[in-house]
């Protein structure tokens, strides 16, 4: 009786679930071209690949690193045609043809960057897992304050800037780190950029 | 996120026609706010048109006097171009003080104008939300609503526009200018183009469907101190709580607008008169008919006193 009645419970589930099935998502494929540390790379994409699942998931570039995959947190920020941005928030399609830098172009174990060895040198981390997206963010911050691009604590918009604490900070604002590395990564720019630690 | 066909037209009109003509069609431009809610599911576009190949990303002057700032400008070229450093702080100032500097590298001046409210619950896709589900109900109105609008609000949506540029947009007078599919453009007054959600919140702006905004005029500088002022919850990278926009002359006259408050940039610019008594009798007058819920009351007090603020730092 019991194994009847759920034979018929299942085989009425079809039924009662309406007419209409589940829709699956057909992926949309389009290939994209990107110069990424230097190197062209051609790709075939699902459009919704953001420029993080690309270069993470298929060019296996798994530096830049995904934390909320919101934009809120920065572990994943790239230099993408000079200008550091949040690649978990942009699509991989929309960067046909750009130059992009990952944390792997920055410097390499054998070839450290300035930043990075700054940042061994001042213990800006402790996990980690911040640490690229921290590194990619330092490093245009201090061309950021060169340019002459202001911040929101940049006491007077048409004097030239300076590389002080209070920038740093505002400036670093998007990448959150939560072993709270932040002083040591202030002194780790401070002395990249050729200041007094 | 759902899946989505995709397309980089080459001029303004064209694309417009695209949204026009495609079903569920969007614009893309910076995307940091249309992908944020498309990994939430929140919007759902069939189909993305790709404005960045439409150049718009020039600043230039105008013939009264003005600039016009192309709708691919982004946040951070506008915060840093000499001209609005010079002329127009307040515009710097607000866009300073609005997101990260990753996100402000990408947002151009147009995607920022239409970007989505914050509301908890419009986020929340397991709670009524009336601008995300047309019907549904709020789920803010007796919710957690310190974050949410004081005035101009309804009985369907308490949003607030989440924005800063568009405050010292609103305070600057600027105009919206627009192209629809069949190549007609328009110029929207700041003052009209948002607009308060009533009995359609799902509606945010006075744009028409398919209707591509192609730059912001700026008038002639109205001189002056540029003030903008934010209180949030914390020291950077957050949304204003309230927010206060001021130009100010020399004789204590001048202009205010305030974010964090409305469905839209609020300014009454009947209450600006009063400048020279002090913040209160602006804010007085310029919240008269606020209805706050119990949890956002603070926000009339926090209007006045950082108006207060921004008049002693103008004079200082």
């Amino acid at each position: 009786m019991v194994g009847a009645s759920a034979t018929a419970a299942l085989a009425a589930v079809p039924s009662a679930a309406g007419a209409a099935p589940v829709s699956i998502d057909k992926p949309v494929l389009t290939k994209v071209s990107l110069t990424v540390n230097g190197q062209r790379r051609d790709l075939e994409l699902d459009t919704r690949t953001s420029l993080l699942d690309a270069a993470r998931e298929h060019l296996h570039l798994t530096g830049s690193k995904k934390g909320c995959d919101h934009g809120q947190c920065g572990a994943c920020t790239m230099i993408v045609e000079g200008r550091r941005i949040n690649s978990c928030l942009t699509l991989a399609v929309m960067h046909q043809g750009a130059e992009i830098t990952t944390i792997e172009g920055i410097g390499q174990p054998e070839n450290l960057h300035p930043m990075q060895a700054a940042f061994i040198k001042h213990d800006g981390y402790q996990c980690g897992y911040c640490t690229p997206g921290q590194i990619c963010s330092g490093v245009a911050v201090l061309a950021e304050i060169k340019a002459g691009i202001p911040s929101h604590v940049t006491a007077d918009l048409n004097a030239t800037l300076q590389v002080t604490e209070a920038e740093i900070r505002e400036r670093m604002s998007g990448n959150i780190c939560r072993c709270g590395a932040y002083s040591n990564i202030v002194e780790a720019m401070t002395e990249v950029a050729g200041r007094p630690v | 996120m759902k899946s989505f066909t995709y397309e980089r037209p080459s001029s303004p009109s064209e694309a417009a026609a695209a949204v026009a003509r495609t079903p569920n069609a969007k614009f893309i431009a910076g995307g940091t706010n249309l992908l944020d809610l498309m990994k939430l599911q929140i919007e759902t576009p069939a189909h993305l048109v790709d404005v960045n190949g439409l150049g718009l990303d020039t600043i230039e002057p105008t013939p009264e006097g003005g600039l016009r700032v192309g709708a691919l400008v982004r946040n951070t070229d506008l915060a840093a171009d000499a001209r609005v450093r010079k002329d127009y702080a307040v515009l710097s100032r607000a866009l300073l003080a609005g997101a990260s500097g990753q996100l402000r590298n990408k947002a151009t001046t147009a995607g920022n104008l239409l970007q989505r409210t914050r509301c908890p619950y419009f986020y929340d896709t397991a709670q009524a939300c009336n601008k995300r589900q047309p019907g549904s109900g709020c789920s803010a109105l007796d919710g957690v609503s310190r974050q949410l609008a004081v005035i101009g609000g309804s009985e369907a949506c308490i949003a607030t526009h989440p924005g800063d540029m568009a405050v010292a947009m609103r305070l600057l007078d600027a105009n919206v200018e627009t192209v629809d599919a069949k190549g007609s453009s328009r110029k929207i007054p700041m003052a009209e183009f948002h607009r308060l959600p009533g009995d359609r919140p799902e509606i945010d702006t006075t744009l028409k469907a398919g209707e591509l905004i192609t730059a912001v005029t700026l008038p002639k500088p109205l001189g002056g101190t540029h003030v903008y002022r934010k209180v949030r919850d914390r020291a950077s990278y957050a949304y204003a709580l309230v927010s206060v926009a001021a130009v100010l002359q020399p004789d204590g006259t001048g202009r205010a607008a305030f974010g964090g408050v409305s469905h839209k940039p609020w300014r009454v610019e009947a209450a600006e008169g009063d400048l020279p008594r002090g913040a209160k009798a602006v804010t007085d007058k310029a919240f008269a008919g606020a209805k706050p819920t119990h949890q956002n009351a603070y926000k009339l007090k926090l209007a006045e006193r950082t108006l207060m603020a921004a008049i002693h730092e103008a004079r200082a």
